[in-house]
């Protein structure tokens, strides 16, 4: 230990008693009534008893449970400070070192990524979930741009996911339009809507924002809910043509040619599966590099900028205006992408799939992994998707438990799992001047 | 003339904080604008950004009315603000910083700026990879004045530049104003409530209260005048 030390860092053992002998005092007022006395049928009449040993054990383990919390939660407070003043002292090394395991995380992460469904090529399940995951991924990484690099709140995410689902669930179903046709065009839509949203809520930040995104969100369902005619109202739109590969259906036959059989293979509905697996994972990696790119160009360095201070933005002449416009279109394109391949993937979509618990996870998917961190998103993403899938055994205790983890996650870690921002501009020494 | 402020006037809603302002800043000068809280300083500093909008009057940069502009089409101009409160981007590195402050100047000087900011601010030089926020407050300063230098301005106007900061930090940040001006041929327009300092390191000076400019002269002779020395520099609580 250094000679200093602070006082509030470590309680000493009659303070720490004195805490839990609190709580303990607490536990035996309400433990009286509700563990010390207990009622029994005896002979016909009501009989009250007592409990008195029983009540004593609780109140031990209130105390001595609290007298454990509390000291585990001291200890993590003050590990957690001398890494921190450890850090502020040589800022660069650490830096560089955390800056290597990213980026090697990220890749190994991109290697799974890539042979998991030659691995699992027999088990729908894990391939099923692992394109669950690569969806959150993607609009994760779109509403990051909104949220994370430009520090806009938005709470309606969902809307744009549900507007590039639709736009591809009628451009195909109405005009015969093929997926990857319909793909630029519904994220198009998406962003013309993320426009929608931006424009009037220009002036408004933080709080007031989130409030408008959220109502927007409602208004995307609640239209589709209601406007039949267009959207086929609460019973949504079936019989979303799939994607093909290359015009060659995943179909068991067919006159013009199936993929098994233009590739001589049996028919397997794997095919199909693992296909729109590599489909989204393509997706993401074109997110990935896109917004890796912007990041450092003036249009993502503005993003963050304004995300840091919205007058200095002002007074160094950049146009605020088109800087969140743009913020706002990308994220919304980026979930309308994700949109259209859930539409494809599923081949059913209702208003059901974009209600604002969907906003909520993609939300939740961002801050967990770190606000700004692409690399937080996946991680956040598995976690977030595979906590209820796991969860399954423990049934009615499923949400219980996740509830608890993203609290545990966010009380070890309260900038996210990364929130380690890396800098777009790095200092070259003399001589070497890009 | 540089800049040149002839009756405005501003409102923030119902409050007419500008009250019929002339004020000029010739080539080459340091001039300051001196009062107390709230006598409309910093709205005047703002309102030459259309933020507010002013209501009545004209305002001039290097021969341009610039009274209509869009704030940012303003901030393009030859002229660069240092805010109140510094504004650093504190979640972004230091170099970061002094790049965003070039982002609307040609890309070719960036790394020229970059070394007369390091020669004019050495410290900045050893914190380059530091996160901006976890600089002191005054190398927080020093990186907000560098900033607004990476655009190359003809006019640096410096919002209260030494609020909150050491006695230390104060000379430097006036030091680095007398030379900036004396050695660059920087024009300089400085708000300040510090007003010895301020009138100390300016050409001219004007003094303001209730919107309104009440005083003004060259730096020495509001120094010496009676009047300020009672309500600014003494302590004192002359009547409005």
């Amino acid at each position: 230990m250094s000679p200093l030390v602070f006082a509030n860092n470590a309680p000493t053992l009659a303070e720490r008693c004195k805490d839990a002998a609190g709580i303990a005092l607490i536990a035996l007022l309400l433990g009286i009534p509700m563990i010390g006395l207990t009622t029994a049928d005896q002979g016909g009449s009501l009989q009250v008893l007592t409990r008195w040993p029983l009540l004593g054990a609780f109140v031990a383990a209130a105390f001595c449970g609290r007298l454990a919390l509390r000291y585990g939660l001291d200890m993590l407070k003050q590990r957690r400070q001398t890494r921190d003043r450890e850090a502020a002292a040589r800022p660069g090394k650490r830096g560089v070192r955390s800056i290597r395991i990213l980026e090697l995380t990220g890749w190994l992460a991109f290697g799974i990524a890539l042979v998991l469904p030659i691995l699992f090529s027999d088990n729908r399940y894990v391939v099923d979930t692992a394109t669950t995951v690569l969806i959150y991924v993607m609009l994760g990484w779109g509403l990051n741009v909104v949220v994370g690099l430009a520090g806009l709140l938005d709470l309606g995410h969902a809307a744009f996911y549900a507007v590039g689902a639709y736009a591809y669930a009628l451009l195909s179903t109405q005009f015969g339009w093929g997926f990857w046709t319909a793909l630029p065009v519904a994220g198009l839509t998406a962003a013309v809507f993320g426009l929608a949203l931006g424009w009037p809520s220009l002036r408004l930040r933080g709080d007031y924002l989130a409030i408008v995104t959220l109502g927007f969100g409602e208004i995307i369902r609640v239209v589709l809910t209601n406007w039949t005619d267009l959207s086929g109202g609460p019973n949504g739109i079936s019989s979303i043509p799939r994607p093909t590969f290359f015009g060659l259906p995943f179909v068991p036959s067919s006159d013009t040619g199936t993929f098994a059989s233009f590739f001589g293979l049996e028919f397997s509905p794997m095919h199909r599966i693992i296909f729109l697996y590599y489909v989204i994972l393509l997706l993401s990696l074109l997110t990935n590099v896109l917004v890796k790119r912007l990041r450092r160009l003036p249009i993502g360095r503005a993003w963050e900028a304004m995300r840091e201070d919205e007058i200095a933005c002002k007074a160094l002449g950049m146009n605020i205006t088109n800087v969140k416009l743009s913020a706002f279109a990308l994220g919304a394109m980026l979930g309308g992408v994700a949109g259209v391949f859930f539409a494809a993937r599923q081949g059913f979509i209702s208003p059901e799939s974009f209600t604002f618990n969907e906003s909520a996870i993609i939300l939740a998917i961002v801050v967990l992994g770190g606000m700004g961190s692409q690399l937080g998103v996946v991680l956040a993403s598995v976690v977030l998707v595979l906590l209820p899938e796991l969860g399954r055994d423990f049934a009615e205790y499923r949400m219980l438990l996740f509830g608890a983890a993203m609290i545990l996650i966010m009380v070890w870690r309260p900038g996210g799992i990364l929130s380690h921002r890396e800098p777009t501009l790095r200092h070259q020494p003399a001589g070497e001047q890009a | 003339m540089m800049l040149q402020l002839s009756g405005v006037h501003a409102h923030y809603g119902h409050i007419h904080a500008l009250r019929g302002i002339d004020l000029s800043v010739q080539v080459g000068e340091v001039v300051t604008l001196i009062g107390a809280n709230g006598a409309g300083k910093s709205t005047l500093l703002m309102s030459l950004f259309g933020q507010p909008r002013v209501s009545a009057g004209r305002i001039v940069f290097d021969n341009e009315d610039i009274t209509r502009l869009p704030t940012h089409v303003i901030a393009r101009r030859d002229i660069s603000l240092v805010p109140e409160g510094r504004r650093i981007f504190p979640r972004m590195t230091v170099l970061e910083n002094l790049q965003m402050g070039a982002v609307m100047a040609d890309p070719d000087n960036l790394h020229v700026d970059l070394k007369r900011m390091y020669a004019l601010f050495p410290i900045l030089e050893e914190r380059l990879e530091q996160r901006a926020g976890t600089l002191s407050g005054g190398e927080q300063q020093m990186l907000a004045i560098a900033r607004a230098l990476m655009a190359r301005p003809k006019l640096l106007l410096l919002d209260e530049p030494s609020l909150g900061l050491a006695p230390l930090y104060i000379k430097k940040i006036f030091q680095t104003i007398r030379e900036l001006n004396e050695d660059h041929g920087m024009t300089i327009l400085l708000i300040e409530q510090n007003a010895h300092h301020a009138l100390r390191a300016a050409h001219r000076g004007y003094v303001m209260q209730h919107g309104q400019i009440t005083m003004t002269g060259t730096g020495r002779d509001l120094l010496a005048s009676a009047e300020v020395r009672a309500a600014y520099l003494e302590g004192g609580h002359a009547a409005a």
